[in-house]
């Protein structure tokens, strides 16, 4: 038997030997190891949507704002400084000196206008396009009706300066800027190589560092960008991002100490929570994102708004974030969290059985008697995330409040997402991230003519208010409408039942790693994330 | 793989079906874990009049230990874990047996048609074994699953109770799991039948005119019951388990209901540096296990008895 | 010349795989663009749809795809969006390779001698202890076994890292979770194997003319008796070689078993129909390899 093992031991190494030379060898070691969460589908800034890929791409990409570590508010990064006219629709832009791609060439306020114009473009198929509808005529442009690029509110003064021009006042504008759809992208890289031009070795970037390789599944490296403007800031010389989405293997790879920070809130094992939040190494804050239901209101029985207040007064918040999420989330009556930026509370629909009852009986099922079976439908997970046990109480509670029996259908997530926007459910698992620190990221869903709408319901006077409020430049006046628009929305009509406002977590030992902070926008750029030796 | 003959010389004093059972009765492991068997499939059958707590009712009590409140503990919702336990196996086995059940019907009919008429259908029958077998299952099933699910239920509830409509991921993964499983069926059958179709006796019956139906679910399917049940007995453990793996993909059974996989998958998460609820593993993982070792060894003693060679 | 014939009538099969698989993709509901925020008009969801042909008509995508199968070419990923499905199966497949190479060594390294011993001592408590064992491998999920021997040998001992990979200590633990299951499954049908082969009247004569058990079991038995082993490990190695889901994603190994399934439940059309592809070549070549072995080691199978 001994000389049996001893040879398959020699062939498992030299197989080895033979795999890793074939491979180039083996690599330098990271400064900062980071799990990120999902792998990212695409690392073009001006295609992607999801959290893993805006992080990565943050890395990458700059435009003439950057969210400040700290606070998560807009600070300059390409641009120095910058002049707002007095009505808040004209923004010019002064575009620092010494910028530069990470290959050398200069970056000049054209850039920014051949970069924003891409997204515009139909063909490019951003994710995000509508988040440059603020600029005039952008909208128009991307319809089509407007051919001629020049009537679109972005244009370079000279090679320093760009002036941009709103639509309305927009309160957040320079947080948009910060955004990765604002940033800007080597358009004669892209004009060269299309699609792909990702891809290309090197990677004309214009953050704070280089794409060093990606590779799928595997790990996304990225490297100092020595021209980069602030590089003298830059903490690290090296960072993997790692793609995992078992909450358990991410786990074991921090306590195991081959990842320093892991950052997705979906890396929490749900079950410790308790524990974890404990552990200094643990870090827990409010996060501008809301879990909610949907109820479909083309379909009886919830065109009834009294049955979807009903369903929404059954809710006992505090059991999910106390017994089940147990994250530091909170209990949320409205829609927009309540840490969000120039937010004035509204009035939602508190827990009240009794009412519950009584508004269902009115509806013509007392007791639940006579209600048609209806289904919440959930993505299936294969994590040990939440969306199932959430549901797994909702359905309860609604069998023990309302004596209605819903049935639950967990679907996977396209399959899920497809049903949402088809309008194919009765009641949904819901959740929207806040793209900025704005109650509108969350009300602008609502409107009659959204895509993100997904519930059917659509109503003038909403409506009215919301675009009143957009177009109101007085920060309090604006919060003042707002508040009057989401109170109309939950109370009157009540699309949708609120659940919980978001936690977002992170776990990273303080005493080994510094420079990152909690923010509600979750964003932590890598740049000042520094490891202690 | 031969099975007892059926129609055999009279001289012995024993059918073989008497002697199939006094072979496997020797088989010392195969009866102990026919017994078992037995013992669990009672349990789930009467287990819930065993216990007070409902699987599906939530209370305050989350993650208790067992207690002689709670035999088995309770779970993240504070339901009784002995209760869910015990729902799970009865939708595991079901799973189990009607998957195995389907994959039967086809696998039978299929494989013996194919055997039977021979020739050109035979060939272009088992062509499309081949092709189905050549795919990745899981792709399949996924796929299965996913397309066949809102069909499924508008077709259920246009024809029944809207309570039937909610069983349809049930009836989904009976015919899924029993769509992928019967293609080692259909090819054993055949094999079996294209060797007795040249035997004499069927050659008799075909010169005496018997209708070719006839001949093949009168004279020849009979013959080919051994092995079949063999088979049968191995292929539910093989579709019990491939269950687990769905649920572990959040395609399985759907919830709040439980299987002994989506348990398991539920358990697996508690295997972690950090605190261990090891009741929502143990027991789930520990129930399958036991099952399936049953089912496994009592297959093998099947096959012991009903092959006479293996002796 | 029998082989190459084999070859070439692999060629229509493969066709009618692919052309199943590219049909039942697509009518399944949910499509590759489907997303949690909507498209900002269906100007964009045309746009992408036309850049991966899908707004043809379904033969047509068909035809396209087979133009660039024909040059080897699986197409556009349509989830990673800068990645062809060649590229992520090139860079994908290594890590796979080696597990499946190294977890089908094992399986068979554990498997043989295990089945061998229970059928030799059969009745006897070899017999039931390496039976239990064997049983055990199959009947408890990969994501069970998968996390014990983590936290085992992992976190306790602390003899193997957790996950990734990158050395020959990374692969130990990933090969044992995937290796048992297959292992137990050698394992009994080597047993079979021998207990057939034990029954034979050969045997018999051989035990009658007083030869040693131990010349027996290894010169007579042996040979046949591995034969229900090599024609599973056709199919055993074309399953190892695509991966596993669970062992991949509870280890974070960079291989092509997460595609599989994420491709399927992403609806990644051109992933998808690519992973069957390649599954369905792997699984009949290997199959055309195993008939090989067969007629090499059992002299009264002849092809011709």
């Amino acid at each position: 038997m001994r000389p049996r093992l001893k040879s398959l031991l020699i062939a498992w190494l030299a197989g080895w030997a033979l795999l890793t030379t074939g491979c180039g060898g083996r690599e330098q070691p990271a400064d900062i190891v980071i799990i990120n969460g999902a792998e990212p589908e695409s690392l073009d800034p001006q295609i992607i949507s999801g959290q893993p890929e805006l992080r990565v791409v943050s890395a990458l990409f700059e435009g003439l704002t950057r969210f400040n570590a700290k606070t998560g508010d807009p600070e300059p990064a390409l641009a120095s400084h910058w002049e707002i006219s007095t009505n808040g629709l004209v923004y010019t832009f002064h575009v620092r000196t010494n910028i530069a791609w990470s290959t050398g060439e200069p970056i000049v306020a054209s850039d920014f206008v051949r970069s924003w114009l891409r997204v515009l473009k139909p063909e490019t198929a951003s994710d995000y396009v509508g988040i440059l509808f603020y600029l005039k005529n952008a909208e128009k442009f991307f319809n089509g009706e407007i051919k001629d690029p020049d009537a679109v509110g972005v244009h370079a003064i000279d090679d320093r300066t760009l002036r941009v021009e709103l639509n309305s006042p927009t309160a957040f504008f320079l947080s948009l800027c910060a955004f990765p759809t604002y940033v800007v992208v080597p358009m004669d890289v892209i004009d060269a190589r299309g699609d792909n031009w990702i891809r290309t070795k090197p990677l004309k970037t214009s953050g704070a560092y280089t794409l060093d390789f990606w590779r799928i599944n595997d790990r996304i490296r990225i490297r100092r960008n020595p021209r980069y403007w602030d590089n003298a800031n830059t903490q690290n010389n090296i960072v993997d991002l790692l793609p995992i989405t078992s909450a358990t293997t991410a786990l074991n790879l921090y306590l195991d100490g081959q990842a320093d920070i892991v950052w997705d809130k979906n890396l929490v094992p749900v079950h410790l929570m308790d524990v974890l939040r404990k552990r200094p190494d643990f870090h827990t804050f409010d996060y501008l994102g809301a879990y909610f239901v949907r109820f479909n209101v083309t379909k009886k029985p919830f065109d009834d708004p009294r049955v979807r207040k009903a369903f929404a007064l059954a809710i006992d918040r505090n059991r999910i974030v106390e017994r089940i999420t147990r994250g530091g989330e909170k209990p949320a009556e409205t829609l927009v969290p309540l840490s969000t930026a120039n937010y004035l509370p509204a009035e939602g629909l508190k827990t009240n059985p009794e009412e519950a009852r009584r508004l269902l009986a009115d509806a013509g099922y007392p007791g639940g008697k006579g209600f048609p079976a209806v289904e919440y439908l959930l993505n299936a997970g294969t994590s040990a995330n939440a969306d199932e046990k959430v549901a797994v109480e909702l359905q309860a509670m609604w069998r023990d409040v309302l004596g209605v029996e819903v049935g639950l259908k967990p679907m996977e997530w396209k399959t899920y997402l497809a049903a949402l926007t088809a309008l194919d459910y009765d009641l949904a698992r819901s959740s929207w991230i806040a793209d900025y620190n704005d109650p509108n990221t969350f009300l602008d869903m609502f409107l009659s003519n959204n895509g993100n709408n997904r519930t059917g319901w659509k109503d003038p006077h909403y409506d009215e208010l919301v675009h009143q409020a957009n177009a109101t430049v007085d920060l309090h006046k604006r919060a003042e409408i707002f508040r009057e628009a989401e109170t109309y929305l939950l109370r009157y009509a009540a699309p949708i039942g609120t659940i919980y406002s978001y936690a977002g977590f992170n776990y990273y030992d303080p005493k080994k790693i510094t420079g990152i902070y909690d923010n509600p926008i979750d964003q932590h750029p890598i740049n000042t994330i520094k490891k202690l030796k | 793989m031969n099975s007892a003959p059926a129609i055999d010389d009279d001289s012995s004093s024993l059918s073989p079906g008497r002697l199939a059972c006094f072979r496997f009765c020797k088989n010392r492991l195969a009866l102990v874990s026919g017994l078992v068997l037995l013992a669990l499939v009672l349990l789930v059958l009467i287990g819930p009049a065993l216990t007070k707590y409902d699987p599906n009712i939530l209370s305050d009590q989350q993650f208790a230990a067992p207690s002689s409140a709670h035999l088995l503990g309770t779970d993240d919702h504070g339901r009784d874990l002995f209760a869910r336990v015990l729902h799970g196996a009865r939708i595991s086995l079901l799973v189990g047996i009607v998957g195995a059940g389907v994959s039967l019907l086809i696998g039978v009919l299929w494989g013996a048609i194919a055997g039977y008429v021979g020739g050109r259908l035979d060939n272009a029958m088992m062509r499309f074994v081949d092709v189905l077998y050549s795919l990745p299952s899981i792709v399949f099933v996924i796929v299965l699953i996913t397309s066949l699910e809102s069909i499924f239920k508008n077709w259920l509830a246009a024809i029944g109770s809207p309570s039937l409509a909610s069983a349809s991921r049930l009836l989904l993964l009976f015919v899924g799991l029993g769509a992928v499983s019967w293609l080692t069926m259909a090819r054993i059958v055949r094999g079996q039948v294209l060797s007795l179709r040249k035997k004499a006796f069927v050659e008799a019956e075909r010169a005496l005119g018997i209708s070719n139906t006839r001949i093949l679910f009168r004279h020849i399917l009979p013959n080919v019951t051994g092995v079949v049940i063999v088979y049968l007995a191995l292929t539910i453990p093989s579709i019990i388990l491939y269950e687990s793996f769905l649920s572990y993909l959040g395609l399985g059974i759907q919830p709040p209901q439980a299987s002994l996989g989506s348990l398991i998958a539920a358990g697996a998460a508690q295997i972690n540096p950090i605190r261990i609820y090891w009741w929502m593993i143990v027991f789930p993982a520990g129930f399958l296990g036991l099952t399936l070792l049953a089912l496994n060894f009592f297959g093998d003693g099947l096959r012991d008895a009903l092959d006479p060679k293996s002796e | 010349m029998y082989y190459v014939k084999r070859v070439i009538a692999l060629v229509p099969l493969l066709l009618v795989i692919s052309l199943i698989a590219f049909v039942l993709v697509r009518v399944a509901p949910g499509g590759p663009f489907d997303r949690e925020r909507a498209p900002a008009s269906p100007e964009v969801e045309r746009a992408l749809k036309a850049r991966y042909h899908l707004d043809q008509p379904i033969w047509k995508q068909y035809l396209i795809y087979l133009g660039n199968l024909a040059r080897a070419d699986l197409g556009p990923s349509m989830k990673y969006r800068h990645h062809s499905v060649n590229d992520i199966v090139k860079q994908a497949l290594p890590a796979t390779l080696m597990l499946g190479a190294l977890s089908f060594g094992f399986a068979l390294g554990f498997g043989i001698p295990l089945g061998f011993i229970t059928a030799a001592r059969k009745g006897h408590w070899e017999d039931y202890g390496g039976s239990l064992v064997a049983l055990l491998g199959i009947c408890i999920p990969a994501f069970v076994i998968g996390p014990v021997l983590v936290m085992i040998f992992a976190i306790k001992l602390k003899w193997f890292p957790v996950g990734l990979w990158g050395s020959p200590m990374h692969a130990v633990l990933p090969t044992l979770a995937l290796g048992l299951f297959y292992g137990g499954r050698v394992a009994r049908l080597m047993r079979e194997g021998m207990l057939g082969v034990l029954s034979e009247p050969y045997i018999t004569t051989a035990r009658a003319k007083g030869l040693a058990e131990r010349t027996v079991l290894f010169k007579h038995a042996f040979r046949p008796a591995i034969l229900p082993v090599v024609s599973y490990a056709g199919p055993m190695l074309a399953d190892l070689l695509t991966g596993s889901f669970v062992i991949e994603n509870l280890f974070q190994i960079p291989g092509i078993g997460v595609f599989m399934v994420n491709s399927s439940l992403n609806k990644d059309y051109t992933m998808i129909v690519g992973l069957v592809i390649l599954y369905a070549v792997l699984l009949l070549v290997l199959n055309l390899v195993v008939d090989f072995l067969y007629s090499r080691l059992d002299p009264q199978v002849k092809y011709e």
